[in-house]
């Protein structure tokens, strides 16, 4: 099926396999040890960008499956217990799935204070399932720390947002 | 074909119920594999295939995407050193000054050691064998604290295996793959390390929870920790040797004892992997084996056998250690290992030679396969 010049449907990994290839390419450049001025490097969550943008691009199938698979790569990278990541990064995507309505149309700053909420609820629910799994209480500072350096990274999603939420004349 | 020319384009699929469903399939799915996960056990096989092939394929690639930068970081320093050379040379001679005197002070005290463990008939642990390795990633995360290193199974390394730096201990092995191990850090908030404070033995759990401290859980007694307080491992469980260097105790801004890891003093690029299984390792099996049986502590009285003097028991002499028979084998690196608690005299204790004046000290001989540094 082809059609004419732009109106052709977009296809789905240009707006999920490219993302989750550069947010886990990302996420392991970072994975290098290095210290600058004696301080560690911060470990932001590149996968909040897609788990969010997914979202609110448009309802898909193929989005869980993408983001259980970074997830689980994501664990396999950082050493963390397997389903870890893929549960925090679903059930955000959940909650932005559910408020997809409230977010059309809304101001960049507003959609960054959703990102935020988005990756505070990734970021408890990691919280919660580490100490029931692991029976010991994370550093509130170590993810405050990363919650920041994730939360910073709300650009490229808006960049992803922006590039693809009306690329498709199906959703038009 | 236009769109309006397919069959199924008439069909509207429920596109949000659709990705509801195989959200809620993909959330089970992660469910099920963190509650099958035991990434921290001591067993081997707990680790799994897929994190064992992850891990021999991340540690190549991140080794050669950190090699620039390790570049980098080597100009940096040789750069640095250039300029700051004048006051480099001057913090070493203070330091080789003050060195000096406590080099005279350790060989007077190794001097009175070596004799009292003479007296004494002490066993001291042999040293264990290491292989040094290079980490290629490093996760500093709130949930998970690992690294990876470029040595692995090849190298004898297996899991348990204690690791540290070169200012102290680093944390342990939890997976081993060919090429390449994951450490389970200090610092990760499953991580649990029997330590003991250095001044009075006061026994703790040290324990991780993602931040750069971790906390001393379990303190028993009062006021067992003091500001200041060098951390050692305690050995209890077997899991670590006795006497490796954890770090300082510092009081937390919640109150509570943490630790200032010693191994934070410098980056952990290049760590120290300790072949260290457990405790049966430290004594030749061998040897105890072969271990005659001890004389009775009182004389007895046989019937129908009539006892030669040469054959009694020998009085309580001082055993001698200086210990003919080979070492065990281990290669005799230089592990930073305390002596565990003391054990009977071996079996050169059992022939009664008398005590010299000034005993040799009981050094492991070099075994066939020994003197090799570490890798």
């Amino acid at each position: 099926m082809s059609l004419v010049g732009g109106a052709r449907p977009l296809a789905p990994w240009r707006w999920i396999g490219v993302p989750m290839v550069q947010a886990l390419a990302a996420s392991f450049v970072l994975l290098i040890p290095l210290r600058i001025f004696g301080l560690q490097l911060p470990e932001p969550v590149f996968a909040m960008v897609p788990a969010f943008a997914w979202a609110v691009i448009r309802p898909s199938i193929l989005a869980p499956a993408a983001l259980l698979a970074m997830g689980l790569l994501l664990d396999l990278f950082w050493g963390s217990p397997v389903g870890l990541w893929p549960l925090c990064l679903l059930l955000a995507y959940g909650v932005v799935l559910s408020a997809r309505s409230v977010l059309a149309g809304q101001s960049r700053p507003v959609m960054w204070a959703w990102y935020a909420l988005a990756c505070c609820v990734a970021e408890g629910a990691g919280f919660l399932f580490v100490r029931i799994d692991s029976q010991g209480t994370p550093s509130l500072v170590g993810m405050g720390w990363q919650l920041l350096a994730t939360i910073v990274l709300y650009p490229f999603a808006d960049r992803l947002i922006d590039r693809f939420e009306d690329a498709d004349v199906r959703f038009r | 074909m236009a769109l309006r020319d397919n069959p199924l384009g008439e069909v509207k699929l429920p596109l949000v119920l659709s990705a509801a469903a195989a959200l809620l399939v993909a959330i089970v799915v992660a469910v099920a594999l963190l509650m099958s996960d035991r990434r921290e056990t001591f067993r081997s096989e707990a680790y799994g295939v897929t994190r064992k092939a992850a891990d021999a394929v991340a540690a190549p690639v991140s080794g050669a995407i950190a090699t620039p930068i390790r570049w980098v970081g080597m100009g940096v320093d040789g750069v640095r050193g250039y300029f700051f050379a004048v006051s480099e040379n001057r913090r070493l001679k203070a330091e080789l000054k003050t060195a000096s005197q406590w080099r005279v002070a350790a060989i007077a005290l190794r001097d009175t050691n070596d004799r009292y463990k003479a007296l004494l008939g002490l066993k001291t642990d042999p040293p264990i064998p290491m292989v040094a390795a290079r980490a290629v990633t490093d996760s500093r995360g709130p949930f998970a604290n690992t690294r990876l290193i470029n040595a692995g199974k090849e190298s004898g390394i297996a899991v348990g295996n204690p690791v540290m730096s070169e200012n102290g201990l680093v944390g342990r092995v939890i997976g081993v793959t060919d090429g390449a191990s994951r450490i389970l850090l200090l610092t990760d908030v499953a991580s649990r390390t029997p330590v003991m404070v250095d001044r009075n033995n006061a026994r703790a759990i040290l324990t991780g929870d993602g931040g750069p401290n971790p906390r001393l859980d379990y303190l028993r007694g009062k006021a067992p920790v003091a500001d200041g307080d060098q951390i050692l491992t305690s050995g209890d469980g077997g899991v670590l040797p006795r006497g490796l260097p954890v770090g300082r105790a510092v009081k937390g801004l919640d109150g509570r004892w943490r630790v200032i890891l010693a191994s934070d003093a410098a980056p952990v690029d290049f760590v120290r992997i300790l072949l260290f299984q457990d405790f049966r390792q430290l004594v030749d099996a061998k040897q105890l084996d072969q271990l005659p049986l001890p004389p009775p502590a009182t004389p007895t009285t046989s019937v129908g056998m009539v006892s030669t003097p040469a054959a009694a028991p020998p009085p309580m002499t001082p055993p001698v250690t200086a210990s003919p028979t080979p070492a065990p084998a281990v290669k005799p690196t230089t592990a930073p290992v305390k002596p565990a608690p003391t054990k009977p005299a071996d079996a050169a204790a059992t022939q009664a030679k008398p005590a010299p004046p000034k005993p040799a000290p009981a050094k492991p001989a070099p075994s066939p396969d020994a003197g090799e540094a570490p890798r």
